[in-house]
């Protein structure tokens, strides 16, 4: 392969980057982008929960002293707004970006170079938000934000700006990569796979698209409104001018309300992945289970949520009823992660009814709910995913020693931390204090939460072992280790630079099972055709591939630097502006594939 | 097989921008519903009612749907190979874009001298936001324009290039019935 790239580089008047740093600045390789995503993920999964962590020592005890108020409320601000935006928003793109195109039998996204601007935007955003750390005070007005506490008058110091402004340009991000994922899902099919054939993961990653095309230009406009009122002297949320505070609510919630199914989605398609591999039978009333998606997607009132939500959990269980079970790590943190949404989705559901939801909100108890249903159920679900894709992506096997380590750790850490909080909020604690007093009662089980944090975080140390250990010393993984039934495991692990040396054609929505086991196995499947074969090693006729591309990231740091720049002066704004119109200019007028563009197969060959 | 062929037929850039244009559907509709929202919630003038001149926008309303006419006739032109007539059409497009963003910087300056600003009142907020925020947008179209023409000018907008003249034309539409339903909810229905 990279001699392949070696010999077209011979012909180049343009250079291929096939390794070193600069290869990875101008990637457009979906596989490459993915790769960043999840480690950006990772480090910020880190930080975040090192704010927890400080979180919960400072609530270990009554009266704590490990932080003060204004730093308390900075932590939680910022725990909230990395743990949505910088860990379960990306850790989602990270796996959309590299599985998407090898479970619809593409070579690569529709827009490759878009796809690596949404990165570095994203990766930008992040940094600009970082940044608050150092330069000023980070933001503390709570990650939902609400008017008009963060109006100029409330919040005069520099970390509301850092949030509204870094967070504005990472949704900049998610609508370039809905809109490339959208019509990449779309469009970029392989032959044969109709609509219904998809994977279960690419129907969840479809909705979540829609929906983040759908529910970030709102919150896009409640933030240029806050951005006015507090650069400009507008009055859009402050009252005594006749404005109500409210439209902020609105205008966030109506982004906020499908924001928890852009994080909850991404696990349930991969649970929807992970159960019928280890489970060794179809996913039970698979369509179903994607009306039932799309109904989710859909539902706007608390209760009504519950039936799509209980027909996906009674689909999963009945994947699992009466299956041959192969126990691996993916299916436990798949499991696991079935059981605690049960939990999360119960105590959701409660506040469907006023009386309680008055008596919680605000309390602990809604703490506990969103943590069971977004680590519970976000979390979970993407570590599933992540051991199971883990052997595609790196070429060799996680140990399945540390890796049930890992999730045992994180379940028990995981109860005995949000669990209590139930007991707590219930007891009348409210969310987002910094300290209480010690005659109230909440002392035991708030050092059993934190006690249960340290769990949570020794879990997740075990994984970085693992995964380092893997990477070193791991075993080989084969192109297909778990025997499943999709297009991405017909092909060697890690895949080849072009994904199918054959653009496959599917005729049923279990291509490699059928290919393997004939049409006994493929239940819902009517074609008695044979499925799709693994791939070859060398593809037979010439690929060709997208050129690497300097210009997405430019035009990346020039919108960051537009954005950045409005805490800096006017001058850096303009100059943002204008490396970012150049940027897209030269982007625009760079064809795709140019001269020495890698390329693979026989025709390679002959050029040699 | 074609290599670069798409599940539905339809160009995937074509594809986009529609997504794209659901995508502004919903920050068009949050601006104009926030519109609708503080309507008459202001605490001082001017008043919609004292203030908005509408035979003037009428004019550049009309302005702004030939120029979607014109687009329309630029876009047969390119895929018709017909040089002149694509430059000829693509200039009506940007005179007419012109002209309407001329208006709007006559109408924005003439509210500043009536004591209508930003900060006046939330007729002020709002109605700046939401018809600069369109501006904004027909004035990317019109820069997107004058590439296309500069394109074309150099020989490089064949019939073989019109999936840009159309995907830029979806687009300029796109930003005109905007435009529309603005001018009806904010000139013609107070």
């Amino acid at each position: 392969m990279s001699n392949a790239i070696a010999a077209s580089a011979l012909h180049a008047p343009e250079p291929i980057y096939s390794g070193g740093l600069k290869s990875w600045l101008a990637t457009v390789d979906h596989k490459r982008i993915g790769i960043m995503y999840g480690v950006a993920a990772m480090i910020y999964f880190v930080v975040g929960g090192v704010e927890a962590l400080i979180i919960r020592a400072q609530l270990a005890a009554a009266d704590g002293t490990v932080v003060g108020a204004d730093t308390f409320n900075q932590l939680f601000t910022m725990h909230g707004t990395t743990m949505v935006f910088l860990v379960l928003m990306p850790l989602s793109a990270a796996l959309f970006n590299y599985m998407i195109p090898l479970m619809i039998g593409a070579r690569d996204v529709a827009f490759p170079r878009l796809n690596a601007f949404s990165f570095w935007t994203f990766l930008f955003g992040s940094i600009l938000l970082n940044l608050s750390f150092f330069i000023g005070s980070p933001p503390d007005a709570g990650w939902f934000g609400y008017a008009n506490l963060t109006s100029k008058q409330y919040s005069p110091g520099l970390g509301i700006d850092f949030w509204l402004l870094s967070v504005q340009v990472m949704g900049v991000a998610s609508i370039a990569s809905a809109v490339n994922f959208t019509v990449t899902i779309l469009n970029m099919r392989a032959p044969g796979m109709s609509i219904m054939r998809m994977p279960l993961f690419v129907w969840m990653a479809l909705v979540v698209q829609v929906l983040m095309l759908l529910a970030f230009p709102p919150i896009t406009v409640a933030f240029i409104f806050l951005l006015f009122d507090r650069f400009f002297g507008t009055h859009f949320y402050i009252p005594s001018a006749g404005a109500t505070p409210i439209l902020w609510q609105h205008l966030f919630w109506i982004f906020g309300h499908p924001e928890v199914y852009i994080l909850i989605l991404p696990s349930f398609g991969v649970v929807s992945e992970v159960l019928p591999t280890f489970s060794r039978k179809p996913l039970f009333g698979a369509p179903f289970v994607i009306f039932s998606v799309a109904d989710t997607a859909f539902s706007l009132a608390t209760m009504l949520i519950a039936i799509p939500t209980g027909v996906k959990i009674f689909n999963w269980i009945g994947t699992l009823w009466g299956g041959h079970i192969h126990f691996k790590t993916p299916l436990y943190f798949a499991v696991g992660m079935v059981g605690l949404f049960i939990i999360g989705g119960l105590s959701g559901i409660m506040h469907s009814s006023p009386p309680v939801d008055i008596q919680q909100h605000d309390s602990y108890f809604v703490v506990a709910h969103l943590h069971y249903v977004f680590f519970g159920g976000s979390v979970f679900g993407l570590f599933a995913g992540i051991y199971y894709w883990w052997p595609k992506i790196t070429g060799r096997m996680m140990g399945e020693g540390l890796g049930k380590l890992h999730f045992w750790l994180m379940l028990i850490g995981m109860n005995l931390t949000f669990f209590p909080m139930h007991f707590l909020g219930l007891d009348g604690m409210p969310r987002r204090i910094y300290t209480y007093a010690s005659d109230l009662g909440w002392e035991r089980w708030n050092l059993v939460a934190t006690v249960g944090a340290f769990v949570i975080a020794l879990s997740i140390l075990v994984f970085f072992v693992n995964a380092l250990r893997s990477l070193k010393t791991g075993a080989k993984a084969t192109g297909d280790p778990w025997d499943a039934a999709t297009l991405e495991w017909t092909m060697s692990s890690p895949p080849p630079e072009y994904n199918f040396a054959v653009v496959p054609q599917v005729n049923s929505a279990r291509p490699y099972w059928l290919h393997k086991y004939g049409p006994t196995r493929t239940i819902s499947t009517r074609t008695k055709a044979q499925g799709t074969p693994a791939q070859p090693d060398h593809p037979p006729e010439r690929v060709d591939l997208p050129s690497p591309s300097g210009w997405p990231i430019l035009a990346a740091f020039g919108l960051t630097l537009f954005a950045g720049g409005a805490l800096v002066g006017l001058p850096v704004v303009l100059g943002g502006a204008a490396v970012l119109v150049f940027a897209v200019y030269r982007w625009a007028f760079q064809p795709l594939e140019r001269p020495g563009h890698p390329s693979f197969g026989p025709a390679t060959a002959e050029a040699r | 097989m074609d290599p670069h062929a798409t599940t539905f037929g339809v160009a995937s850039r074509k594809m986009a921008m529609w997504v794209f244009i659901a995508s502004e559907c919903m920050f068009f509709g949050s601006l104009i519903a926030t519109y609708l929202a503080y309507e008459g919630r202001s605490m001082v003038g001017p008043t919609p009612r004292e203030i908005l001149n509408i035979p003037l926008t009428s004019v550049s309303t009309f302005v702004l749907l030939m120029s979607s006419l014109a687009m329309v006739l630029a876009l047969d032109a390119v895929q018709h190979g017909d040089r002149r007539m694509a430059r000829v059409w693509l200039g009506g497009v940007i005179v007419l874009g012109a002209l309407f963003l001329g208006g709007q910087v006559y109408e924005f300056t003439e509210f500043y001298h009536e004591g209508l600003t930003l900060q006046r009142n939330l007729f002020g907020a709002t109605f700046f936001v939401l018809t600069g925020f369109h501006g904004a947008h027909v004035t990317v179209g019109v820069i997107w324009m004058l590439t296309l023409l500069v394109m074309s000018l150099g020989g490089k907008l064949g019939p073989e290039r019109s999936l840009d003249v159309e995907v830029a034309g979806l687009y300029w539409h796109f930003v005109d019935v905007v435009w529309i339903v603005i001018f009806t909810v904010v000139y013609l229905i107070q």
